[in-house]
C-alpha cells in the first residue's frame, strides 16, 4: 500500500490546499458567506463552529460532495473543481465519515482494498482477473504495523473488532490512499473514551507520515490534544485560526458561540498574561 | 456433578453455536447424517445408479439457486427465477418447433432470460424499488406471458440440441449426464468470481453494507444491476437443463422452484440480510433436499415428509445465522 502513498506525499509545510471566497446558498439561506481555509502538509486543522457555522458545507466543499456557488479551490496552487467525492479522491483527497464505513463481514485486509482491489501479474490477473490476496495481505500488515495499529490479525472479520478498530481501520484506509489529504468528519463521535485515543493515535501517526489532516469535532479535548492549528468557523465564515497553545479551551469556544471576538481575546491576552 | 463437568455442559451449546456459525459447516452435516441414515437403513440408496437420480432430480434447482445466491448476497431476493426459466424453455420450444435453427433459438433463450434480469436489476438498483415486490411482479407478468405464448398448454420439445444437456455419459456404473457437468461447473466458475475477483468482493460488500461499498467508490449501481443479469443468464442456462430433463416445454411446470431454490441457498448458510455466505453451501443446500426426497421415498415414506423436515431445516439455518449475526455485533 505504501507504494501508493509514498511517492508524492507533499513536503511537510507546504501549502496543499486553499479555499478562497467560498460561497454556498439554499434559496434564501446562504450556508457559506465568503470562506476561507488554507491547509498545510503534516498539520493537523481542526474546523469547528458552532451548529449551522457551515464547518460541514465548508467540508463537502472540499470532498467534493458539494459544489459552491462562488469562491475558488486551490490544491498545491492548482485550481480544482470538483463534481463529486470521486474525483476529489482521485486527485489524492480521501474523507473518514462519522458512522463506520466499512463492510463488518469481510476481513481487514478486504477491507483496506475494497474499491481497489490489487490483481495478480500476468494472466491469471488481466485474463482471469484474480486477485492478489497474499500481497493484499501482506501490505496491509506492513501498513498497519507502520501506522503502529495493533489488531489481532489481519484476516480476521471486521465485526469481530472493537469499536475503535473498526473506526481504525476505516482510517487507516483513507490515510493510505491519500496523496494529500485527509478529511476527518467527527471520527471519535461514535467511540468511547478509550476507543477514541486510539483512533486520536492513529490520525497522529498519519500526520506525521507527512500527510495533511483536516479533523472536524464537537469534542475539545479531543481538539486540543491533536490539532496544531484550529479554525473557528461562525455565520459561514472563518472567524479566526488559532494554536491550542495561545488560547484556553474556554476562550476558543466562547469564541465559537460569539461570546467573545478574536480582538477581544487578544486583547485579554495581552492584559491577563494569557492562560 | 462435579464442578469441570457442569462447566464443560454449560459450554456445550456454545461449541454447537460455533459450529453452526461457520455456514456451510452446518448444512454438511446435515447432508451427512440424513445420508448415513438412509445409508444404514435401505441397500439401494449408496448404489451409484441412485446417487446419479438424486442429482439429476437436484440439477435445476441446484443451477436456479446459483444465481438466487449471487442476489441474496447483495441483500436482494429472486422470486421470478423459475418463471424466467420456464419462459425459456417455453420460447425456446416454440421457436424450435416453427421451425427456426436450434442453436439461434437456444441463443435467443439466453439473451431473453438475461434480458429479464435486466429490466429487474434496473427497476431494483435505479429505481430503488424492493427487490421482493418487483421479482413478486415478474412473476406474475412472466407466468402470464408463458401462458400466452403456449396458448396454455404444454408440448413438446424434441430437438437434439435443446436436449442435450439431458444426454449421459457413464462413469462406472452411474450416469453421468451433461446437465450434471454444466452445473457442477458453474458452481466452480462462479465460486472463483465471488471469492477471487473484484467483482465477487463487492458482491459481499454491497449486500453487507451498502453505503461503505458507496464511499469507497464501488459503482454500486451498475454492479447490482450486473448481478442481476449474470444471475438471469444463469436461468436461461437453468432452462437448457431442464428440457434436458423432461423433453417438455409446460407453463406449469417449476412452480415452486424459486421458493426450493431460496431454500437451498438458506440451507447452505446464505444469510438472508446480505454479504455473507459460501456459494458451494447452496449446492450442499440443494442436495439435502434431493437426499430427503429420495431417501423417503426408498424407505416407503410418504414424501410429504420431506416437505415437513426441509421447512424445520429452513428455521434452524435461519436461526443460526440470526444467532451467529447477533454475536457478531
Amino acid at each position: 500500500m505504501s507504494e501508493y502513498a509514498t511517492p508524492a506525499l507533499p513536503t511537510k509545510g507546504q501549502t496543499v490546499l486553499e479555499a478562497h471566497g467560498i460561497v454556498k446558498r439554499y434559496g434564501h439561506v446562504t450556508a457559506l458567506d465568503g470562506a476561507e481555509l488554507e491547509l498545510h502538509a503534516g498539520e493537523v486543522l481542526a474546523v469547528i463552529g458552532d451548529n449551522g457555522a457551515g464547518k460541514s458545507q465548508l467540508i463537502k466543499v472540499l470532498c467534493g460532495a458539494v459544489i459552491p456557488d462562488e469562491g475558488q479551490v486551490l490544491l498545491n496552487g492548482e485550481p480544482v473543481h470538483f463534481r463529486s467525492p470521486i474525483e476529489a479522491r482521485l486527485l489524492g483527497i480521501e474523507t473518514v465519515f462519522q458512522d463506520l464505513a466499512v463492510a463488518p463481514a469481510l476481513d481487514i485486509s478486504t477491507n483496506l482494498f475494497l474499491g481497489r482491489e490489487l490483481r495478480r501479474r500476468g494472466l491469471l490477473g488481466k485474463v482471469f482477473r484474480m486477485l492478489d490476496k497474499p500481497r493484499m495481505r501482506q501490505e496491509a500488515q506492513r501498513y498497519m504495523d507502520e501506522l503502529k495499529f495493533r489488531l489481532p490479525s489481519i484476516t480476521a472479520a471486521v465485526e469481530s473488532l472493537s469499536g475503535g478498530q473498526r473506526q481504525g481501520v476505516a482510517v487507516a484506509r483513507a490515510a493510505a490512499f491519500a496523496r494529500r489529504l485527509v478529511i476527518m468528519d467527527e471520527p471519535t463521535a461514535a467511540l468511547g473514551v478509550r476507543e477514541g485515543g486510539q483512533v486520536l493515535n492513529l490520525i497522529r501517526a498519519v500526520r506525521d507520515r507527512g500527510l495533511a489532516v483536516i479533523l472536524i469535532s464537537h469534542n475539545m479535548p479531543n481538539v486540543f490534544e491533536l490539532a496544531d492549528r484550529i479554525q473557528i468557523m461562525r455565520l459561514g465564515r472563518r472567524l479566526t485560526v488559532v494554536t491550542p497553545q495561545e488560547h484556553t479551551m474556554s476562550e476558543v469556544v466562547a469564541m465559537m458561540t460569539g461570546a467573545l471576538t478574536p480582538e477581544e481575546a487578544a486583547r485579554a491576552r495581552a492584559m491577563g498574561g494569557g492562560r | 456433578m462435579s464442578l469441570s463437568l457442569t462447566a464443560s455442559l454449560a459450554r456445550a451449546p456454545q461449541a454447537a453455536l460455533r459450529v453452526l456459525a461457520k455456514p456451510a459447516l452446518g448444512a454438511l452435516i446435515v447432508l451427512v447424517v440424513f445420508s448415513a441414515c438412509f445409508a444404514f437403513t435401505t441397500d439401494t440408496f449408496l448404489a451409484p445408479g441412485n446417487l446419479s437420480i438424486i442429482i439429476q432430480q437436484s440439477v435445476i434447482t441446484g443451477t436456479l439457486a446459483i444465481g438466487e445466491t449471487i442476489i441474496i448476497l447483495t441483500a436482494g431476493i429472486d422470486l421470478a427465477n423459475g418463471a424466467v426459466a420456464v419462459l425459456g424453455t417455453i420460447v425456446a420450444g416454440r421457436l424450435v418447433n416453427d421451425g427456426y435453427d436450434p442453436t439461434l433459438s437456444l441463443l435467443l433463450m439466453l439473451a431473453l432470460c438475461t434480458a429479464e434480469g435486466y429490466v429487474a436489476g434496473s427497476l431494483i438498483a435505479r429505481l430503488r424499488l424492493p427487490a421482493f415486490i418487483v421479482t413478486l411482479g415478474l412473476l406474475g407478468i412472466l407466468t402470464a406471458a408463458t401462458r400466452l405464448i403456449s396458448q396454455g398448454g404444454a408440448f413438446p420439445v424434441t430437438d437434439e440440441l435443446l436436449g442435450w444437456t439431458g444426454n449421459a455419459f457413464r462413469v462406472g456404473n452411474a450416469a453421468v449426464t451433461y446437465g450434471m457437468v454444466i452445473m457442477f461447473a458453474l458452481y466452480i466458475a462462479v465460486w472463483y468470481i465471488l471469492t477471487q475477483t473484484a467483482w465477487g468482493r463487492h458482491v459481499y460488500a454491497i449486500g453487507n453494507n451498502p453505503e461503505a461499498a458507496r464511499l469507497v467508490g464501488i459503482p454500486v449501481e451498475r454492479r447490482l444491476v450486473s448481478v442481476y443479469v449474470f444471475a438471469s443468464f444463469l436461468y436461461g442456462v437453468g432452462a437448457w437443463i431442464a428440457l434436458g430433463r423432461i423433453p417438455n416445454a409446460d407453463p406449469n411446470s417449476m412452480q415452486t422452484t424459486s421458493l426450493d431454490s431460496i431454500t437451498a441457498v438458506v440451507l447452505g448458510g446464505t444469510s438472508l440480510f446480505g454479504g455473507r455466505g459460501p456459494l458451494f453451501g447452496t449446492l450442499i443446500g440443494a442436495l439435502i433436499v434431493g437426499v430427503l426426497r429420495n431417501g423417503l421415498t426408498l424407505e416407503g415414506i410418504d414424501p410429504l415428509w420431506q416437505d415437513l423436515v426441509t421447512g424445520i431445516l429452513v428455521i434452524a439455518a435461519v436461526a443460526a445465522d440470526e444467532l451467529s449475526r447477533r454475536r457478531g455485533q
